[in-house]
């Protein structure tokens, strides 16, 4: 067998291994289960799906969809453990609503009602759990849900960081919208509505580890408006929506590439970033594209309509900075390739897990 | 940002890639080795390769501290980790390195107290905040770090802090180059020479690779223009038929080092007689270990370590690929008993080591094939 040949053969074998879904064979939970990376993907296609497995979950959607008496319905769940619970531009309250209305918006569906679980440790201060009920309040309101059921549940101090929040969504899909998480084709384009970065470095500043100063807010915001306008724009030529938040833009790019067994590729010097964003990860050593949104969604868009559904994005308040980042490409596919400003290009590739524990 | 992007300017990129082509002798291949782990993510992340022409080859040195760690080391570090009252701190690439029976992170998992930090002055920080607690600092790197471990030693001494310890696996990234070169397999042209290491230790220490082993070596910044330069600095001596120390990162390395940060390396640490790495064996006179004077802020003397040394697998390869002997692909365990999700060797702990890319990566490593296909090859 000639090296060639042997090169191709073992090249097969790992591309195979690779395509297979991945396994959960870690003795114990480790922080890196819980970081959106390569370790959370075994947890959720080596664990949970095989024993839950049905068709609405296997589509790995940021919402599964549930049809009753020929109404479609999504529903979403996300629970919030951020530390610190206050941070610039927002707080865990307003994350736990605009998390789940924002799952429901990318899948397509107008959000219609939230349920609200609280876990608080026992000593949790009555004026900051008073805070952010009223954020909560506030940020349902914004967000035009009503939050109609909920629970609360005290633990001992220690067994519990002041407060966790869990919230599930209820949303009605919108006739408009024909998405799916497989649906990205060879030429599509690549949208995101505004500059990456912002959530996931103002925590890492918030929790004061690095003695670095920057003005960086969260950018948590509901999405519907987003999807709403893309929706009238761009209708059936929206192919799919994610709302690029743990893990960031890159995480998304590499699990809906693998979804639809295309590739993707990014132009980085079109990517948006704040100064403030570029600097502090240029410092930390950090790419933006692998950090937490939380009001960023990443479009894939049929290319004779991309340009119409971006004028529409950057019409809606918030999503002035939206950009076309990059297009689908048959190959190679379940990869995501960056044509770096330098003029390389390389792999951006699932990170393994994070270094920073908790950020969403 | 001033000072950063006027290094990455794609412009000034091409014009280099242009004068690197020019310097090829028709016909000729060239294998360079960044001795560096700077210098292989700063190749991964602006996508320097695919900017090269296919005669000239970059390979992966031994470079990446965390890498070529020996397995036993890191069992003996979470022995500590798991001492009752001990808060044990490293660096965060540390924590995913695995030993035989685990990483740091499973460690902490299993309820010890493992805490992240940025620089051994943090762990320092620690120990004054707790003192009730013995707090362990996890040493580790080249030159390029020892002094700072060095300088916060020399406070906690200063300062009387009885509750702080480190366990010390500084190398010294000369033998490990001088071992490599010993190698008769050894088929490398020139050498891409680690900056950051030379900011302390000068360029003087390198002089032996032109002098005795008759290859280049251009000291080199981390920014993807300097790695450019410093190829086409390489590749100019090779066509000139020079053979000498160039220094491309004159603007922070001076050829003598930093006196001040050697004679505090001097005083805190002394060599070991010899060290293990992962893939390239024990090595003598390769690695540091805390000098008498500060034996009381050894941890492992304090602790006492199984010290226990687990053999590389008979199977891996990673010696040979760190030679550039063999490819990846043709070690014999690579993607199947050596995956990054249980790897064996060093290649592929980290995910910028030569197999790790490689399995990650395949055809597409360093972006060439898809260059080329969509016209951009250059």
């Amino acid at each position: 067998m000639s090296a060639t040949t042997r090169e191709e053969r073992i090249l097969g074998i790992v591309q195979r291994t690779r395509a297979r879904p991945a396994r959960f064979r870690d003795e114990r939970i480790t922080m890196a289960h819980g970081a959106g990376g390569k370790a959370s993907q075994s947890l959720i296609e080596g664990l949970l799906l095989p024993a839950l497995r049905n068709d609405a979950l296997a589509a790995l959607g940021d919402a599964g969809t549930v049809s009753v008496n020929g109404a479609a319905l999504a529903l979403s769940a996300d629970s919030f453990v951020v530390r610190p619970i206050r941070f610039p531009g927002g707080s865990i309250g307003e994350l736990a609503v605009n998390g789940t209305v924002n799952d429901l918006a990318v899948s397509g569906a107008r959000p219609l009602a939230l349920t609200l679980s609280l876990v608080l440790e026992e000593g949790l201060d009555a004026g900051e759990l008073r805070a952010e009920v009223d954020a909560i309040a506030l940020a349902a309101r914004a967000a035009a849900v009503q939050v109609i059921a909920g629970d609360t549940k005290v633990v001992e101090r220690g067994h519990a960081d002041r407060m966790y929040v869990c919230t599930s969504g209820v949303g009605v899909l919108d006739p408009r919208a024909r998405l799916s998480t497989s649906a990205l084709s060879p030429g599509d384009r690549i949208l995101v509505s505004g500059a990456v970065g912002e959530h996931g470095c103002a925590i890492m500043l918030a929790r004061d580890e690095f003695s670095l100063e920057a003005d960086i807010r969260s950018d948590t915001r509901p999405l519907w408006p987003a999807v709403d306008a893309l929706l009238d724009a761009a209708g059936a030529g929206v192919h799919c929506m994610r709302d690029a938040t743990r893990g960031g833009v890159a995480s998304a790019l590499n699990e809906l590439a693998r979804a639809s067994g295309v590739a993707a590729l990014v132009h980085e010097s079109r990517v948006p970033v704040q100064a403030a964003v570029a600097g502090a990860c240029e410092l930390l050593g950090i790419d933006p594209l692998y950090v937490a949104n939380e009001g960023k969604l990443v479009a894939f868009v049929a290319p004779e309509l991309a340009q119409v559904a971006l004028d529409a994005l950057r019409a809606v308040p918030g999503c002035e900075q939206a950009a076309d980042i990059g297009e689908v490409l048959a190959e190679p596919p379940g990869m995501v390739l960056v044509d770096t400003a330098f003029g390389g290009r390389r792999v951006m590739d699932l990170l393994a897990g994070d270094p920073l524990p908790r950020i969403c | 940002m001033r000072f950063v992007q006027e290094f990455r300017d794609a412009e000034l990129g091409r014009a280099l890639a242009a004068e690197i082509r020019s310097l090829l002798a028709p016909g000729r291949t060239y294998k360079l080795m960044e001795v560096c782990g700077g210098h292989t993510h700063s190749i991964y992340r602006y996508g320097i390769d695919g900017l090269l022409p296919d005669a000239v080859e970059l390979v992966h040195g031994p470079g990446c501290p965390v890498c070529v760690l020996p397995m036993g080391r890191v069992d003996d570090a979470i022995a500590i980790a798991h001492e009752p009252n001990v808060i044990f701190t490293c660096f965060g690439d540390m924590l995913r390195i695995p030993g035989s029976h685990g990483s740091l992170l499973e460690a902490k998992a299993q309820g010890a107290d493992v805490r992240m930090v940025y620089s051994p002055l943090d762990a320092l920080a620690i120990a004054r905040r707790n003192p009730e607690r013995e707090v362990v600092f996890f040493a580790i790197g080249f030159e390029t770090t020892a002094p700072s471990t060095a300088l916060t030693l020399r406070r906690a001494k200063a300062e009387r802090i009885a509750n702080f310890s480190c366990i010390c696996n500084h190398v010294t990234i000369v033998p490990p180059l001088r071992a490599l070169l010993d190698s008769p397999a050894l088929e490398i042209d020139g050498f891409i020479g680690p900056g950051h290491v030379c900011t302390v230790v000068g360029a003087r220490p390198f002089q032996f690779i032109p002098e005795d082993y008759s290859r280049p070596l251009v000291i080199s910044g981390f920014e993807p223009l300097d790695v450019l330069q410093s190829i086409a600095m390489l590749l100019a001596q090779l066509a000139e038929d020079r053979c000498e120390v160039e220094n491309q990162y004159a603007r922070v390395v001076a050829w003598d080092g930093n006196a001040r940060a050697l004679a505090v390396m001097a005083e805190v640490f002394a060599l070991r007689p010899h060290f293990e790495w992962r893939g390239l064996g024990f090595i003598s006179q390769s690695a540091l270990r805390l000098s008498d004077a500060y034996a009381e802020l050894d941890a492992e003397r304090r602790f006492g370590v199984p010290g226990i040394r687990v053999a590389d697998p008979k199977a891996c390869q990673c010696g040979e690929v760190l030679k550039g002997a063999i490819k990846p692909w043709e070690c014999k365990v690579f993607g199947t008993a050596c995956t990054p999700e249980r790897p064996i060797g060093t290649c592929m702990v980290s995910p910028e080591g030569a197999c790790a890319a490689y399995y990650t990566y395949g055809r597409h490593a360093g972006g060439r094939e898809a260059a080329a296909r969509d016209g951009l090859a250059v």
